[in-house]
């Protein structure tokens, strides 16, 4: 636990305006040179039920959600269900006060809405402030907000106590609300703050220590998630076509480019189910477009025939699969990383796509780039994971990181000339399929070019496209599609900067290992880690398909014991890994989660203790230690 | 320049253009509707001037699906029930093409419904041409959702309980701006329908009866067929949709009796295809998005992500 950062919890009710809210906040500190993370939790609802968004800040880089937190401004939920009443839920009313309580720091701050909530209601709750130094304020939000304007901006009013009470300027909190309102609504909203901010400053006294750290980065910040990284990853690669269906956490992603595709001239289509979703990319990419499409667990698994159209047509797509809790409906907004095999191998036949799982929102956006690049080079499928943390955590990134070029590179296109030249049959049809080619990739033309026709076909096929079983064209045909993976292993190798993440010093006895979302809850129990006197280094791999084989046998080779720390309750890239490298059996443990919330950095701390030093049990509930398999 | 130069081609067409050089080995069986539509659309395409590298044909899986191993053009052989997905986002990838979709009864009718639902609600600017024979070929005999009510099959040996899909009448709710139905048996109006399908701008569908003579051996085989525009005893509005669901109703019934109606059932010309409709609403570029990736006059620089990272800041 630190003392320069602040973890500041917003709670209330689902519907209330706590995004809006905790997004202004964030964006305040994050302009007064902060660094900032955010991570959302909410419930699978329209209106009502407990929901909270967690800021940490801090002058260095922050990569995760934090361990608990240090300050909890709990609003009034509006749409509570069942107040009063012992009920199915639980009593809903009390939970922004109530919830994750223990999880609040040493001298932590509790500001809540005496308006709408009452502490009696929470058991002992005097009794454990006193017990853990915690600093309680109860605050009529909602008559300040009443009195200016209406009961909803007892949000700000909130905001305007939090300021008061860390001693931050309201100026940021102003702006902000100037660039995203107007009129009356601006003008009630600016008195709301001020109201709230002088009422604590002139009749509360407080002597607690906890402050905003102050911010040292200079340049200019922006804040994004992980599915603006997608998003924009995808636009600067060219992507013109997105066809899609609503599903919760994929809907982000499908939102944020529906809504800059007709800015960018581009197309996007809402279609009637995902087997069509994925099928349009499929059609768009065939006549020569750069088109994604992608879904969450449920939607991708209908997209799983379509899927193998792509690779056996060899037509360049990307998907996205936002995971969340399965199997089935699962837990719709709470993130699980247990899709890994279903993305890896559905649809029929021996899987020939490429997959990458980013680890924060940099990555997102640079992964989705080289998706695009790889699958539309190599005529080939490419999956970026993504889950419902990454897609809804934001993150303060450099603005330039976003000062690239665009690639309008339609890949292994021919044009008119080359087609010309190219191989035809006897009949004239251009020969798109042909087996001799020095990577795998053989020619394509697109609908419309002359002298290029052929058939694309889902059954296998001959070098023009036609219809084959032929056994000596068959296995001329797989080698050469299945080649294509050596090529693209060998170019992620040698062309680019590794996609791995690796954290800690290089001569570590331990290793982590991590895929995807739970990079920066890792890295930060690394830092820690060492801190306290262990020799720990991770790997965050990124490559999982074709897999990293190189990178990672030297990373295992290079510890004596190594923790794969991933949720899901089956321990999927563990499998994969021992799979890939046919090795490593009894090196390998697994710490796992599944309880539909993320890592935090102690819980991976205490887990790394208790299977390195002690008995391989966890003490708490929420993670589960899966022993070595052995050799 | 146009990097797709096969588009808008002024030149005649000779419909031997559309016959594979090295014609593969023909799966269909002797006698089988399927020739006959092979037939009308190399008689069609040449009359609406669109040659072979213009067309993009898409089908499906079924004896339907072989269509694009005799019918030489670019061709989409996709899977089973999902050939107008991939058709209609090559025709809003690139408007310029000649896009067709085809497959059997079970592929567009089961399998695929719930896309020929909404392409015909979308009303995409392309031909869908449905082999309706009345059963499941490919797979050997198995009834299919446009059987007869009572249809014995291995997998319905009782005969089966379930009325069949009305295929005009769902085409028709559901959109579709035309609405045909015609046979392999009467090759002319087959064509004519075909260049009249191509022709119009919005979403076209044929239901185009196919008789299998392996399969459905005792059933007829759409002859003899009444033409409900060349019959006096029909004289529907064809741009009156309460005309036109009535007279599809009657074909639809009247089918299973052994009266083959068919015809244009319903025209709508005023009816702005999904890419007019896409473009008024600021949606759809003017230009073929497809033609983007080869144009190097194109601006891509003024199309960055940072461009939007204002409300990030």
């Amino acid at each position: 636990m630190t003392d320069d950062e602040l973890i500041w919890r917003i709670a209330g009710g689902s519907g209330d305006g706590i995004d809006s809210t905790s997004q202004n906040f964030a964006k305040a500190l994050m302009r007064s040179g902060l660094n900032v993370f955010t991570h959302r939790h909410y419930p699978s609802r329209i209106r009502g039920g407990h929901t909270y968004v967690e800021i940490r800040a801090a002058d260095n880089d922050v990569q995760s959600r934090g361990d608990g937190y240090n300050f909890l401004l709990a609003l009034g939920d509006s749409f509570a269900r069942n107040p009063q009443d012992e009920a199915y839920y639980g009593d809903e009313e009390i939970k922004p006060l109530s919830e994750n309580l223990d999880d609040l720091r040493e001298g932590g701050i509790i500001v809540y809405d005496s308006g709408l909530l009452d502490s009696e209601d929470v058991p002992e709750l005097e009794e454990r402030a006193e017990e853990n130094d915690w600093h309680v304020f109860d605050i009529d939000l909602r008559s300040i907000a009443k009195e200016h304007g209406r009961e909803v901006m007892r949000n700000t009013a909130g905001v305007g106590v939090t300021a008061a009470l860390l001693d931050i300027e309201l100026e940021p909190f102003e702006n902000l609300m100037e660039e995203a309102m107007g009129g009356d609504i601006l003008e009630q909203n600016v008195e709301v703050l001020h109201d709230a901010y002088e009422l604590v400053t002139e009749e509360y006294e407080f002597e607690h220590d906890l402050r905003v750290p102050e911010g040292s980065t200079e340049e200019e910040q922006v804040l994004v998630s992980g599915s603006n990284g997608v998003a924009y990853g995808a636009l600067d690669a060219g992507c013109r076509f997105i066809a899609g269906y609503p599903m919760t956490p994929w809907t982000d992603v499908f939102t944020i480019m529906s809504q800059n595709l007709p800015k960018f001239n581009g197309i996007s289509e809402q279609v009637e189910d995902e087997i069509a979703a994925a099928a349009l990319a499929v059609g768009a990419s065939h006549a020569g477009v750069k088109s994604m499409s992608g879904s969450s667990g449920g939607g991708f698994a209908l997209m799983s025939e379509p899927l193998g159209l792509a690779e056996m047509t060899e037509t360049p797509i990307v998907l996205i699969e936002a995971m969340r809790a399965g199997p089935s409906t699962g837990m719709p907004t709470k993130p699980e990383q247990s899709d890994l095999e279903h993305i890896l191998y559905t649809s029929q036949g021996d899987s020939n796509r490429v997959v990458f799982a980013p680890g924060n929102p940099a990555e997102a956006y640079e992964q989705t780039r080289m998706a695009f690049k790889i699958a539309y080079d190599y005529q080939i499928p490419a999956i970026v994971i993504i889950d419902q943390k990454l897609s809804g955590e934001n993150r303060s990134v450099p603005k330039d990181f976003f000062d690239r070029q665009p690639d309008p590179d339609p890949g292994s296109v021919l044009t008119e000339d080359e087609i010309a030249e190219a191989a035809h049959d006897e009949s004239g049809k251009f020969q798109r399929f042909l087996h001799d080619t020095e990577d795998g990739v053989s020619p394509r033309s697109l609908p419309g070019q002359k002298g290029g026709r052929y058939l694309a076909t889902g059954n296998e096929h001959n070098l023009s496209g036609h219809i084959s079983e032929d056994p000596e064209n068959r296995v001329a045909q797989m080698d050469r599609r299945m080649q294509k993976f050596q090529s693209i292993r060998t170019e992620l190798d040698e062309d680019h900067e590794s996609q791995q993440s690796y954290h800690g010093p290089e001569d570590a006895d331990y290793g982590l290992v991590v895929w995807g979302s739970q990079q920066g809850a890792v890295e930060e129990s690394v830092d820690r880690l060492n801190d306290q006197g262990y020799s720990v280094k991770s790997i965050g791999v990124s490559d999982l398909m074709p897999y990293p084989k190189k990178e990672m046998t030297e990373f295992l080779e290079s510890v004596d014991e190594a923790i794969v720390v991933e949720m899901n309750a089956t321990a999927q890239f563990r499998g994969l890994t021992q799979k890939e490298l046919g090795r490593f059996g009894d090196k390998l443990s697994s710490l796992l989660k599944y309880n539909g919330n993320p890592f935090e950095p102690w819980e991976i701390v205490e887990g790394f203790e208790a299977q390195i030093d002690g008995e391989g049990q966890t003490p708490g509930t929420n993670t589960r230690i899966e022993p070595a398999a052995g050799d | 320049m146009s990097a797709f130069n096969a588009i808008g081609e002024e030149r005649d067409i000779d419909r031997d253009e559309y016959t594979p050089g090295i014609e593969p080995q023909p799966t269909w069986c002797p006698g089988c509707g399927d020739f006959g539509v092979l037939k009308a659309l190399k008689q069609a395409l040449p009359e609406v001037g669109r040659s072979p590298e213009e067309t993009l044909l898409c089908t499906g899986i079924g004896c339907s699906g072989k269509l694009n191993s005799y019918l030489d053009s670019y061709g989409f052989h996709t899977i089973h029930g999902r050939s107008l997905p991939v058709a209609r986002a090559a025709n809003l990838a690139n408007p310029g093409l000649e896009v067709i979709a085809a497959g059997g009864d079970g592929d567009g009718y089961g399998i695929g419904g719930n896309h020929f639902i909404h392409t015909a609600r979308e009303n995409h600017d392309m031909t869908y041409i449905v082999f309706n024979n009345e059963i499941f070929g490919l797979t050997k005999g198995q009834t299919s959702p446009t059987s007869p009510k009572g249809h014995k099959s291995k997998t319905q040996p009782s005969g089966s309980a379930k009325s069949p899909i009305r295929p005009l009448s769902l085409s028709l709710t559901s959109g579709s701006s035309y609405v045909a139905r015609t046979a392999a048996v009467n090759p002319n109006q087959a064509k004519e329908i075909l260049v009249e399908a191509m022709e119009h701008d919005g979403f076209a569908h044929v239901d185009f009866l196919t008789q299998c003579p392996t399969w459905n051996k005792d059933a007829k085989q759409y002859v003899p067929y009444i033409d409900i525009q060349e019959s006096d005893d029909y004289d529907h509005d064809i741009h009156d949709r309460g005309a036109a669901a009535d007279m599809a109703q009657e074909a639809e019934e009247s089918l299973a009796d052994g009266k083959v109606l068919t015809g244009r059932f319903y025209v709508d010309d005023d009816r702005p295809s999904y890419t007019e409709e896409k473009q008024a609403i600021g949606e759809m570029p003017d230009e073929p998005l497809a033609e983007r990736y080869f144009d190097e006059d194109y601006d891509w620089e003024s199309e960055r992500s940072y461009d939007l990272l204002d409300r990030h800041a």
